[in-house]
C-alpha cells in the first residue's frame, strides 16, 4: 500500500532507464513458452522521448510492462532512476491503447486516481488535475462521466491521469491506436507539446513509423519475435515539430529508412 | 478541440411522463386488449366459472377476499425475501472467494456449476421431511434456486475488468484490497444487479414451490385449498397476486440498481 508519501512533485527530468541484457520467456495456455524478448540492451537519457516500432507481436509491449515493473524480467537487469527494477515502479506514469477509465467516476475524479491511490494530499494535486485537462480542451469536461466523451476525449483523460503527480517517465503503449487519423495527429500535437513543457523521460510503443518519426528524439527498431532491438536511429528534426515537419527531406527519409528494414524482415513485401 | 461532446438537456417532467405513455403505450394497450378479448370471449362462449373466471369476477375476487389474500402475499413474500437475501449474503461473497482464490475457482465452482444442473424443485420434498411445515424449507428452495445466477453473474462481473486497468492500479501501488475497492467490485456491479434481477424472480418461484410440497400459509397453500375446493377465481387471484408481488420486487431491485449504479444508466441509453 502507499507508505510513504513524500511531498508534492516528484522531481522530473531526471529519469534514466537503463535496459542491459533483458530476455523474456512466458507461458500460454495455448502456445506454450513464447520467447518474447532476446537479449535486449538499451539505455534512455533524462528527460529523452523514444519510440519504438515494431511489428504486431514482436515484444514492444513486453519491453514496455518490464520496464513498469508489473512483470519480472526472465534474465537481465533494467534500471530506472539507478534502482533496479524489482516491482512496479513508482515514477512511472502508464498510459495504454485501452483508456481504462472507470465509467463510475467524473473525469476529474479518473484524473485524481493515482493521487488517491498513493494516499497523497489531494488538495495539492486538485490544480494539477485541472491545469492538464484545460491544457487538452477538457476543462469544461472535469463533472462528465467516462460515458459521454468520445474515444479521443477519453485517451486525453488518460493521459491526464498518468501526468498529474508529474512521472519522471512516461510509459504509452499505442495509446493512440484505436483513434481516428485526424484525431491521432492532434494527440501527437498535445503529447510533444506536453513533453517540451515537462521535459520527461518518454517510452512510446506503436506501429506507426510516421507517429514515432514526428514524436521522438530516437526510435528503435525491433525485429519480430524474439523481439530484438536491429537499428536505433537519431531523428535530428528542429522542436517544436508540426505541420512542416512532415513534408521535410529528413523525416521522409527517416520513415524510407525505417520502412526498409520492415522490407528486409520481410515483414512488409511488394510481391 | 477536434470532436464535440454529445449535448444532453435534463427533459422537464411533463415531457418524461409523456415519453413513459409512448414508450409504454404499446405494451399497456396489448394488455387491456387481451383482458377485453378474455372478458368479451368468455361471456360470448359462456365458459362456465369454474374452467375459466373473466377478469371481471377475478377482481372482484381480489377485492371481496383482500384480508386472505393479503395475508398469504406477506407469507411468501417473507420466504422470497429471506431466500432472496440468503441468496445475496451467501452467493456474493462466495462469488468473491472464487475469482480470488484458486481453490475455491478450482474446487467450489466446478461442484457449484454440476450441482445446478440438480433440479432444485425436486429437494423441495426432501427439504420439507428434514425441516417441517414452517418457513425454513421454502425459505431454502427459493435460496437454492436464486443463489446460481447470484453467484453466476457476480463472477462474469468480477472477471470483467480489464488486465490493463489492473496493470495501472497495481503500477499506483494498489494493493489487492484497494484494487478490489476501487475498480473491480464497481466494475461488477452492472453484472451482480443482473444477477439480482434474475435471483428475485426464481426465489418467487422457489417459495411457491416449497408451499406446493407442505404449508400452512402462503399463495402457494391458498392454491392447493382453492384447487380443492373448485375455487377458480381464487386460484386465478393469487396468480395475478404472485404476479404483482414479482414485479414489484423487481422493481425494487431495478430501483436499488439505479441508485447505486446511475453511470451504467447513462451508458446503456446512450448506446441505444
Amino acid at each position: 500500500m502507499s507508505g510513504t508519501s513524500e511531498a508534492v512533485a516528484p522531481s522530473r527530468a531526471d529519469v534514466p532507464v537503463e535496459v542491459s541484457g533483458v530476455t523474456k520467456y512466458y507461458r500460454t495456455a495455448k502456445s506454450g513458452t513464447v520467447h518474447a524478448l532476446d537479449e535486449v540492451s538499451m539505455s534512455f537519457k533524462p528527460g529523452e522521448f523514444v519510440s519504438i516500432v515494431g511489428p504486431s507481436g514482436c515484444g514492444k509491449s513486453t519491453l514496455m510492462m518490464l520496464i513498469s515493473g508489473l512483470i519480472p524480467v526472465s534474465s537481465g537487469t533494467i534500471r530506472v532512476a539507478g534502482k533496479e527494477v524489482r516491482g512496479p515502479v513508482r515514477e512511472a506514469g502508464i498510459v495504454f491503447q485501452r483508456d481504462v477509465l472507470l465509467d463510475w467516476r467524473s473525469v476529474l475524479s479518473n484524473v485524481m486516481l493515482p493521487i488517491e491511490i498513493k494516499g497523497l494530499n489531494p488538495a495539492a494535486y486538485l490544480r494539477k488535475a485541472r491545469e492538464l485537462l484545460h491544457s487538452v480542451g477538457l476543462a469544461e469536461f472535469e463533472e462528465k462521466y467516462p460515458g459521454e466523451l468520445s474515444g479521443g476525449m477519453r485517451q486525453r483523460v488518460s493521459i491526464c491521469r498518468a501526468l498529474v503527480q508529474q512521472p519522471g517517465l512516461l510509459l504509452m503503449d499505442e495509446p493512440f491506436g484505436a483513434l481516428d487519423a485526424l484525431t491521432r495527429e492532434q494527440m501527437n500535437l498535445d503529447v510533444q507539446r506536453m513533453w517540451l513543457r515537462d521535459r520527461n523521460t518518454v517510452l512510446f510503443i506503436t506501429h506507426s513509423i510516421e507517429e514515432a518519426v514526428f514524436l521522438s528524439d530516437r526510435v528503435a527498431v525491433m525485429s519480430a519475435r524474439p523481439g530484438t532491438i536491429t537499428e536505433v536511429l537519431n531523428i535530428d528534426l528542429a522542436r517544436p515539430r508540426g505541420a512542416g515537419t512532415r513534408s521535410d527531406r529528413k523525416f521522409v527519409e527517416y520513415i524510407e529508412r525505417i520502412r526498409r528494414h520492415f522490407f528486409a524482415q520481410g515483414i512488409l513485401s511488394e510481391s | 478541440m477536434s470532436t464535440a461532446a454529445p449535448i444532453t438537456l435534463p427533459p422537464s417532467a411533463g415531457t418524461r411522463a409523456w415519453a413513459w405513455l409512448t414508450d409504454q403505450g404499446a405494451a399497456i394497450g396489448i394488455i387491456v386488449l387481451i383482458f377485453v378479448l378474455w372478458e368479451v370471449l368468455t361471456r360470448a362462449l359462456s365458459v362456465p366459472v369454474y374452467i375459466l373466471p373473466t377478469p371481471s369476477v377475478i377482481f372482484v375476487k381480489i377485492y371481496t377476499d383482500l384480508g386472505l389474500l393479503m395475508e398469504n402475499t406477506w407469507a411468501t413474500a417473507q420466504e422470497v425475501l429471506l431466500g432472496f437475501g440468503l441468496s445475496v449474503v451467501v452467493g456474493i461473497p462466495l462469488a468473491v472467494a472464487i475469482v480470488y482464490s484458486r481453490l475455491f475457482e478450482r474446487v467450489a465452482f466446478p461442484l457449484m456449476v454440476s450441482l445446478q444442473t440438480v433440479p432444485k424443485v425436486a429437494l423441495a420434498p426432501i427439504l420439507v421431511m428434514w425441516f417441517g411445515y414452517g418457513i425454513l424449507p421454502k425459505v431454502l428452495v427459493a435460496f437454492l434456486i436464486s443463489f446460481f445466477p447470484i453467484v453466476m453473474n457476480t463472477v462474469i462481473g468480477m472477471r470483467s475488468t480489464e488486465k490493463e486497468m489492473i496493470y495501472l492500479v497495481q503500477s499506483m501501488g494498489a494493493g489487492d484490497l484497494q484494487t478490489f475497492v476501487k475498480v473491480r467490485l464497481p466494475k461488477a456491479l452492472p453484472s451482480i444487479f443482473g444477477g439480482l434481477k434474475v435471483g428475485i424472480g426464481q426465489a418467487v418461484i422457489g417459495a411457491v414451490v416449497g408451499e406446493f410440497i407442505a404449508a400452512e400459509k402462503g399463495l402457494g397453500y391458498l392454491q392447493l385449498i382453492a384447487q380443492v375446493r373448485l375455487d377458480t377465481p381464487l386460484l386465478f387471484a393469487s396468480v395475478v397476486l404472485l404476479s404483482l408481488m414479482g414485479v414489484l420486487l423487481f422493481n425494487i431491485v431495478a430501483w436499488v440498481e439505479r441508485l447505486v449504479i446511475p453511470w451504467h444508466r447513462q451508458i446503456t441509453e446512450q448506446t441505444e
